[in-house]
């Protein structure tokens, strides 16, 4: 409907600029077919100036709309192409123009004049964007200029953004003072944003520091600010003092002054002594063919006699020391933001071990049957999330039946390993250990029969996507929240499963004596059975919520195996609060590994695994050990 | 025991004897040496498929010299030892005379040394680290500056990026193409604080921290933009996590070496639209020669196939041995490899590939920005740029070059005029 | 004595020695060439591969102890030997290069320009600490030893200490390989990281000796080490050692209230099969020519269980079997060299479905024949578990007790 106005607008209006508009688009021609954003400029300038039916053509342009038909600027709109200076209708096929970000940007700055007082929110909207985005001097006015705003989102926002604009661009420094106290204790990333270039510094060398400079810093020679080689790189570098040849300069320079088999009077065959090098360099220096290297007083001297600073390229030190005390203020908030946001990533990386782990913690800890095929179920439940994916297109349906149809998946699988292999094994967990391992490699290689080895798409519901932020520092991903939440769920079904049902009764029981509670009436191979299916069940399950905040491979089992097992051992056999407690820990521990040395995320699994092996030394039966009978068997 | 110990035995004769008697003189054999299991499967398969299409093709036109190629498929299923065995195999058993293949870095290195001992020739076809000349490797693939430089010059001169997060996986291309990159933007200018490194393992999928620290770049008001080289299915999750973290191609660009349309295809592409590649080729690259090769392509292999830029790297190998075999009139490697310089074959986007003296080649570079379907908008293309093996970005790799056929050395010293080592380093 | 009660180490040494002869033989250095060089490499290196499965037979088979981490000690003797192979190599060139300039190098120099070649391809120019040693032969070579023993002792002796054992004392293993793997992988760890140490096949000194006579030379090296350890391990398990290391198996705690040092015997087993897991490593890598991380995965400690498993364990020659079989089939099938099956309806590759079938054999071994391929032999030898009935007796099916108390 927007369109069909403006172009009828286009149509009313066109005698009178289009000519103007016409122009411009020839003129430029070339350098709107391939625009840099380098030399853009003038170009979206000049037809932002060409009137107001421009705008239909930078926006166009910016949404890669405006095209080309016979050397004719169009505008397409769906199927039909219009001409871009007369709105007439061209027939033919069109050929679309290309932008890059870098200039579609500008074309969005240039749009702010058009869409600031535009009848549409939604275009408002997009121009201050535009200017948050590429703030610079000449918008400020714009802002200022433009009129009031009467929706009170954007109102607000437009106010913001002219505040920000006045710390950055103003030239009144009272003005900009006052912007700065404006915005109180607020710590946001756009405010930030703005300070911090106000505190750009450069350093500087020099005999002495000008009287008008704005100094943040005098810095001494040799301290830790600036050390003594680098503040004469200064002096070298502003021209103040001599260069020191390195190494392969000073074998340059005697390899040039080679002659009859010495340097210097020094025999070449004995300059593989670097001592006997600097012999012959000091005994060419002293015959005058280089220069002496500065010696080790001369560059003392030539240290103690400059004065080095950091400067600001602000000149006004009331403004730079009213940003570095907002920025100070900003800190200790800063620092607690981020170690909330870190304790949100810890405890969403706890919640993922966890899951992954708590479908071991029932046939390990609650069976002590060892199954290595663990992390295959916990893929096999990711592929039949990948599977019903493809069947139901309906996200949120998809997800709904995915998850009841991974765990009967994974459950029948665990009940046939169950039956097939593992009941002929009973009481020898290193064969167990063993064939589940034969099991693993087949299940593994089979899933990349079927899918591939390339991943698997498994897709979130929209409603997942996005991220809940407290403040700008402290934010998580919807789909870890959502993982958090299922893992507290996992967490309470176990509870009721074990201490409330039936089944659970005769598991305990099993689980203690088999002998007796087979002469109770329960079928020991049968509560085993399904103990084994309802963990298999709740891998699948885990399979599922891993897929969806990443990826399905047939490698993702294998990546969870031995951090699962680590779990369960670390937190204690048998015991589920304590596979909650060695989730916690190992989540809580890589991440803290992590923020130490924020280069290498491998180092921080290294360190992790490493930590956990001794910490079983000290604690072999984990942090909550078994205690009484149990703890024997 | 003994009975199974000549059983073995038998059975090791009997391989070694079919081995040889699959030899033949009336066929010229090219060996394809890449992973048909294993977890390089997936990108390296496709490479196998397109030279037994070209083999297919150059076959059909008469083959080559009066003679047919024929081209000895072996997998070294993604295992780096197996690569040089297999590539043993493929030159003292089977003959070969030509082998394309090698994907990853750490496979060339394990196959240079049996290249150059055996005197062989290899076609690498994929972007790679530099650093490198070897005489019987002719490496068809970008070098850093034909893939990374541009691109990071791109993102300055067109988005306006001021800082900079290099992200990785680690290993040997990420951490090469990223200190040159480091040394290239320090010389640029740019402060080493902001300059973010980060190297993640293989499959990585924790990325919120990390993307976290990325956003956090950008609070000093200085527009950031992210290089990535990271690999193959890690990607999936950081581009979650990115959108996830509310932020779009407009606030941060992530420019990607290691995302082709054969990476795409298959993968939800919602949160990766208006985020860069750079490669010297894209499918929707607009000439006929490209368009008959996608055809041709889509006919053997079935709609759904993308084609990308190892595929053309590899199609340029192929015709550049088969022009240089033609000029030499022999297969010998020798002949060959002096015939090959300075061939010039087209390449599929619309200019030629020149073979240089550095056995690197001519290419394009062209930037992209992902669609919706997986396939790029090609935002910039430069000229074909001449492929550096040694970058001049790194002081000791600056005074280096490589010119073999004049100077017979792959590591030539510019500043002491001598020739530092023929042999490569593995 | 010690031969005329174990006839199967005679007839293991004579077929290897006839294996040894016959490859020689037929191989391009020294005999008809009906062998390429390629396969002598593989032979060889398949003899590595029994070598370390012969130490798994020993900790796993005799001692009952499953470890999943052995192979992480066969890739750190590759990487001890490999460091030296890298160091003198591209010593030798940068040395010939250096020559060249007309001012003679200085040590500094020299050593710079050796650290620069090998790290240069990682983006770092610094020889890290843990290159000290690789200028020398005898100290490398004393690594390849001293590094996985101290590290098994360390290791074992932290377990076993505190009484870690059976499938905790697997999973621990696990844990440590994985752990080693991933910081071999790190780039700063200062050992090339994913790109590992590579061109090892080129022997510093050597390099005028053709590849093909050098296969053969570490072919025989393969044999000899094979031969050594396998005579060690015979004459170890005869003995009172075996029998303690065996009950320890069967019966730990009996063991230990007998009076015995059970952690003293795990120890010394867990290190000296650390110890040759580390010279087959050392042994393998230069045939192989290129180490990298990947090696350690735990995925190939545990192909290193499944030979021992197939093959037969308490039966050394069952390990030997084992690697043997399993390693040149699986090079075999996973080489395009099978040819595909056809059931009509879906075309069987073996490339994709060898490894399902696989760990599926490795299932039915476990569950129908837990002495593996050996079994055959002792079918042929009408040797016959005794057949027990009741209660399983100990952990594991593999105990002889009963006829051992006759001999």
């Amino acid at each position: 409907m927007r369109h069909l106005l403006l172009s009828l607008l286009l149509l009313f209006a066109a005698p009178a600029f289009a000519q103007d508009l016409a122009s411009v688009l020839t003129t430029h021609r070339n350098q709107i077919l391939k625009p840099s954003r380098q030399t853009i400029g003038p170009v979206i300038e000049a037809l932002a100036a060409a009137g107001p039916e421009a705008g239909p053509v930078l926006e166009a342009w910016a949404d890669r709309r405006l095209g080309l038909v016979d050397d004719r600027f169009v505008i397409l709109d769906g199927e039909t192409a219009r001409d871009a200076a007369t709105g007439a209708i061209v027939p033919g096929e069109a050929k679309a123009l290309k932008p890059n970000s870098g200039v579609r940007g500008l074309i969005s700055a240039a749009l702010v004049q058009f869409q600031l007082t535009d009848p549409d929110p939604a275009r408002r909207r997009a121009a201050l964007e535009a200017i948050a985005r590429q703030p610079d001097a000449s918008q400020l006015q714009a802002l200022r200029e433009a009129a009031p705003e009467t929706d009170p989102a954007l109102a607000a926002r437009r106010d913001r953004l002219t505040r920000l604009l006045t710390i950055g661009y103003d030239e009144n420094p009272e003005a900009r003072l006052a912007a700065i106290d404006s915005f109180g204790s607020e710590t946001s990333a756009d405010f930030q944003a703005v300070l911090n270039p106000l505190l750009a510094t450069r350093r500087v060398a020099a005999a002495s520091l000008p009287e008008d400079a704005n100094i943040a810093e005098e810095l001494s020679p040799g301290s830790d600010a600036l050390p003594g080689a680098e503040a004469y790189a200064l002096l070298v570098d502003a021209g103040l003092a001599p260069p020191r040849p390195g190494n392969a300069e000073v074998k340059a320079v005697l390899a040039a002054h080679l002659a009859e088999g010495q340097v210097g009077g020094v025999p070449v065959a004995e300059q593989s002594d670097p001592a006997r090098r600097d012999d012959a360099y000091a005994a060419l220096a002293a015959a005058g063919t280089v220069a002496p290297i500065a010696t080790a007083e001369e560059v003392t001297q030539a240290l103690e006699t400059h004065r080095f600073a950091d400067l600001y390229a602000e000149p006004n030190p009331e403004i730079t020391s009213a940003a570095r005390a907002a920025l100070r203020g900003m800190q200790t908030r800063e620092g607690m933001a981020q170690a909330a946001d870190l304790t949100l990533d810890a405890l969403s990386l706890a919640s993922i071990y966890f899951l992954a782990a708590i479908g071991l913690a029932i046939t390990f800890g609650v069976m002590g049957v060892i199954n290595m095929a663990h992390g295959e179920f916990i893929m096999m439940g990711a592929y039949t999330g990948y599977v019903v994916q493809t069947v139901i297109v309906d996200r949120t349906l998809s997800l709904v039946v995915a998850l009841p149809a991974a765990f009967a998946v994974t459950f029948l699988a665990g009940v046939l390993l169950y039956r097939l292999v593992i009941r002929h094994l009973a009481k020898r967990p290193l064969e167990t250990l063993l064939a589940t391992f034969g099991v693993s490699i087949a299940l593994q290689q089979i899933a990349k029969n079927i899918f591939g080895t390339q991943a698997r798409p498994l897709t979130a519901p929209a409603w997942l996507e996005g991220s809940i932020s407290f403040g700008e520092t402290v934010s998580i991903s919807s789909i870890r929240v959502a993982i958090f939440v299922l893992a507290l769920l996992f967490l309470g079904l176990f509870l009721v499963i074990m201490k409330r049902t039936r089944l659970g009764l005769q598991v305990r029981a099993v689980t203690q004596n088999p002998g007796m509670a087979a002469s109770m009436g329960i079928n020991p191979d049968r509560i085993a059975m399904m103990t084994f299916g309802l963990g298999s069940g709740i891998a699948g399950i885990a399979g599922v919520a891993i897929g969806l905040f990443a990826k399905v491979t047939s490698e993702l089992g294998s990546d969870y195996i031995v951090q699962s097992f680590m779990t369960v051992v670390v937190g204690g056999v048998g015991n589920i609060w304590g596979t909650l407690a060695g989730a916690a820990l190992i989540g809580g521990l890589q991440k803290g590994i992590e923020v130490l040395n924020p280069g290498n995320t491998l180092a921080a699994q290294t360190w992790m695994i490493l930590f956990i092996i001794i910490f079983i030394q000290f604690r072999p039966r984990g942090i909550m050990p078994q205690k009484g009978r149990a703890a024997e068997a | 025991m003994t009975r199974v110990m000549t059983g073995l035995l038998g059975g090791c004769a009997m391989m070694a004897l079919a081995g040889a008697a699959w030899a033949q003189d009336d066929t010229i054999k090219i060996g394809v040496l890449h992973s048909l299991s294993g977890t390089m499967a997936i990108s390296e398969t496709t490479l196998k498929d397109t030279v037994l299409m070209l083999v297919e093709q150059q076959n059909a036109k008469g083959g080559l010299l009066g003679k047919q190629i024929e081209a000895v498929v072996v997998d070294p299923a993604s295992d780096w030892p197996l690569f040089a065995e297999k590539a043993r195999e493929l030159i003292s058993d089977q003959g070969v005379d030509a082998i394309f293949g090698c994907w990853t870095s750490v496979s060339r290195k394990s196959v240079l040394p049996v290249i150059e001992e055996l005197n062989g020739l290899l076609f690498y076809p994929v972007q790679y680290e530099g650093e490198e000349s070897s005489k019987n490797v002719i490496y068809t693939g970008a070098a850093p500056n034909q893939q990374a430089i541009p691109a990071v010059e791109y993102m300055t001169d067109e988005l306006g990026v001021e800082k900079w997060a290099l992200l990785g996986t680690d290993y040997v291309y990420p951490r090469t193409t990223n200190t040159i990159l480091e040394s290239y933007l320090k010389g640029k200018g740019v402060a080493a604080e902001d300059i973010f490194v980060n190297y993640t393992p293989f499959g990585h999928s924790d990325w919120s921290k990390i993307v976290a620290d990325v956003v956090a770049l950008g609070k000093d008001g200085k527009k950031v933009g992210v290089v990535s080289t990271i690999n193959g299915d890690a990607n999936v999750g950081f581009y979650k996590e990115l959108a996830a973290a509310g932020v779009s191609a407009d606030d941060i660009p992530v420019m990607a070496f290691s995302v082709g349309e054969e990476e795409l295809s298959g993968l939800d592409t919602a949160n990766l639209v208006g985020h860069l590649a750079a490669w010297n080729y894209f499918e929707t690259a607009e000439s006929d020669a490209n368009a008959a090769f996608i055809a041709e392509w889509k006919a053997k292999m079935g709609e759904d196939r993308v084609t990308n830029d190892p595929m053309e790297a590899t199609m340029i190998g192929f015709n550049a041995w088969v022009a240089a075999v033609e000029k030499a009139g022999s297969t010998d490697t020798d002949a060959v490899l002096d015939a090959i310089v300075g061939i010039e074959v087209p390449n599929l986007t619309g200019s030629t590939a020149q073979v240089l003296p550095n056995h690197h080649l001519t290419k394009p570079v062209l930037i992209g920005e992902i669609r919706e379907d997986g396939q790029f908008d090609i935002v910039s293309e430069t000229e074909p740029v001449a492929g550096d093996a040694w970058t001049d970005f790194l002081p000791e790799s600056a005074v280096l070059d490589a010119d073999w056929p004049g100077k017979d050395c792959g590591m030539w010293n510019t500043q002491t005029n001598s020739c530092v080592q023929v042999q490569s380093n593995y | 004595m010690f031969i005329r009660k174990n006839p199967s180490v005679l007839i293991f040494l004579a077929v290897l020695a006839v294996f040894t002869l016959t490859v020689t033989l037929m191989s391009e250095a020294y005999g008809s060439g009906a062998v390429p060089t390629s396969m002598v490499k593989t032979l060889g290196k398949t003899l590595c591969l029994a070598l370390a499965a012969l130490a798994m037979d020993l900790v796993w088979g005799y001692a009952g102890i499953l470890s999943l981490g052995h192979m992480a000690f066969f890739a750190l003797g590759g990487y001890m030997i490999g460091q030296w192979l890298m160091y003198a190599r591209t010593g030798e060139i940068v040395a010939a290069t250096l020559a060249n300039a007309p001012i003679p190098p200085t040590p500094t120099e020299i050593s710079d320009g050796i650290a620069g070649q090998i790290f240069g391809v990682v983006g770092s120019a610094e020889l890290p600490l843990t290159w000290s040693f690789a200028g020398s032969l005898p100290l490398q070579l004393l690594l390849v030893l001293a590094v996985p023993g101290v590290f098994a002792f360390l290791f074992g002796w932290l377990a076993f200490r505190s009484r870690v054992n059976g499938v905790y004392l697997s999973i621990l293993t696990q844990a440590m390989t994985l752990a080693l793997a991933l910081w071999l992988y790190q780039n700063d760890s200062g050992f090339r990281g994913n790109n590992g140490l590579s061109g090892l096949q080129n022997i510093p000194g050597l390099t005028h000796v053709p590849q093909s006579d050098l296969s053969v030379w570490f072919l025989w090296a393969s044999a000899a080490a094979l031969a050594l350890a396998y005579l060690l391990a015979a004459w170890l398990v005869s003995g009172k050692f075996g029998s303690v290391i065996r009950a320890i198996r069967d019966d730990e705690s009996r063991v230990r209230f007998l009076g015995y040092s059970v952690e003293g015997y795990k120890l010394t087993v867990f290190t000296l099969t650390a110890m040759i897991c580390a010279i087959a490593g050392a042994l393998y890598y230069p045939q192989a020519g290129i180490i990298n991380p990947a090696e350690l995965a735990p995925i190939a400690s545990i192909y290193l269980a499944v030979w021992v498993a197939i093959g037969g364990r308490g039966r050394l020659y069952g390990a030997v079997i084992g690697a043997v079989v399993v390693s040149l089939l699986s090079s075999w099938f996973t080489g395009g060299r099978a040819p595909d099956l056809n059931l009509g309806l879906y075309t069987v590759k073996w490339v994709d479905w060898w490894q399902v079938l696989l760990g599926l054999a490795f299932v039915c071994v476990t569950l129908f024949a837990p002495r593996g391929l050996s079994s055959i032999i002792d079918a042929v030898k009408g040797f016959r578990m005794p057949n027990r009935r009741g209660r399983d007796l100990g952990p594991d099916l593999g105990a002889l007790r009963e006829k051992e108390a006759e001999a």
